[in-house]
């Protein structure tokens, strides 16, 4: 079977983590990886850009850990459970750092989990938003 | 010989292991979630069964990108417990049933599913947050675990109509063990759930609870669900659900259903949890 991977394109909000993703962010997801080990959170948190350094990363997936712009990380071929050893690393919930990647602050994003989630009316389709 | 005797789903959300760990559970956000198990630990004191096959999925905790299973089963002795990032569970490490699933993995890959061996594992949330749920806090766990890890983390994650087959291959395979043991299978993942992007926190109540219904009484059907509705519907995580297919597959046709819990939220997460019997043992 021929794999379909723009069916997932017009789904809004959303990055999947496609086989082709996963290529792309091959060395920025081994890096995440590494923050399983005590020691290797120690240093990469006393200095993150030297750690990075060690990576065969590109330089915007760097930048993109810098910031911590997680969403850019998504974009750049990361996968939100290997990134959860960067926030984890901080000891950020995933709470904390998932809402950063919406409109909402984190008081407003627990709120609307309290509430029932985010309801799918509305977000099926980016043809039907008629944005993004 | 051996049977499968319950099919347990639960929801696997790392928030609530952290809840267990950190003696949160009796707090307002956790007790209403925490008091849908109570019912579910009194069963599994009632039914304990000798093995417990959990298909789950690792969480980028013990495989890294470098090797990316479909299908895989642990055939230890025992599995250590990850480090997700935080250090690891302070939970008992998880006991193997190395016999039984050694004739699992052979059985099923001369079925023509081809499971990766895996003689070495360290187990994660996915894991152990299910046997916290169900067993509580023992020192030791009562039963002992096959785990079966499934990739639904990269797509392509393997169709539902392979889930539920290989779940009917897995109960052939075990009525085909001659030690007489009691067999449970557990799905857990999901249900509705995204923690990525501009649309996380999304929870899709009424697909989750017609998905329950479904997979009690039209697994069949269920089946033929593609991926991309699984990630419309319930999320780009909720596609984990496949996983529960993989549980009904081996309790046969037919099944009693003898609980169901539903709860919003836990986390990002919708938790689901049920407790079904194969009507035909």
């Amino acid at each position: 079977m021929k794999p379909d991977f723009e069916q997932f394109d017009d789904i809004p909000g959303t990055t999947i983590f496609t086989i082709e993703k996963a290529r792309q962010g091959f060395w920025l997801n081994q890096f995440c990886m590494s923050l399983r080990k005590e020691e290797n959170r120690k240093r990469f948190l006393g200095a993150e850009r030297e750690y990075l350094d060690e990576w065969k990363m590109t330089e915007d997936q760097k930048q993109a850990v810098l910031k911590r712009d997680f969403q850019k990380m998504l974009d750049l071929g990361g996968n939100v459970y290997f990134l959860s050893k960067i926030f984890a690393s901080e000891g950020l919930s995933y709470v904390q750092a998932v809402s950063t990647m919406t409109d909402m602050n984190v008081q407003e994003y627990q709120q609307m989990m309290l509430n029932g989630g985010r309801n799918i009316e509305g977000w099926r389709s980016k043809k039907e938003r008629g944005a993004d | 010989m051996a049977r499968i005797t319950a099919g347990v789903t639960t929801s696997h959300v790392p928030a609530v292991g952290a809840a267990i760990d950190m003696q949160r559970t009796e707090e307002p956000y956790w007790k209403p979630m925490f008091e849908g198990y109570e019912f579910s630990k009194q069963w599994m004191r009632d039914n304990n069964p000798d093995v417990a096959i959990i298909v789950y999925n690792d969480h980028a905790s013990y495989f890294g990108m470098e090797i990316m299973p479909t299908f895989a089963m642990g055939i230890a002795d025992s599995f250590a417990i990850c480090d997700e990032g935080y250090g690891p569970r302070p939970i008992p490490a998880v006991e193997g049933a190395p016999e039984l699933a050694t004739h699992l993995a052979a059985s099923l890959i001369l079925d023509d599913f081809d499971m990766t061996v895996l003689n070495v594992l360290d187990v994660d949330h996915g894991l152990t947050v299910p046997m916290s749920l169900m067993f509580g806090t023992p020192d030791k766990w009562p039963t002992k675990i096959i785990p079966l890890p499934v990739n639904v983390v990269m797509y392509p994650q393997p169709s539902g109509e392979r889930c539920l087959s290989l779940g009917k291959a897995i109960r052939r395979a075990v009525q085909q063990f001659d030690e007489d043991l009691n067999v449970q299978i557990w799905g857990t993942g999901g249900m509705s759930h995204q923690i990525q992007g501009a649309r996380a926190g999304l929870i899709n109540e009424p697909w989750d609870r017609k998905f329950m219904d479904d997979l009690v009484n039209d697994p069949e059907n269920l089946q033929y669900k593609p991926h991309l509705e699984y990630m419309v519907e319930a999320g780009s995580e909720g596609v984990e659900l496949i996983m529960w297919l993989i549980m009904r597959g081996a309790l046969g046709a037919e099944v009693d259903e003898v609980y169901r819990f539903y709860h919003v939220p836990a986390s990002n997460t919708a938790v689901g949890h049920m407790i079904l019997t194969p009507k035909e043992i």
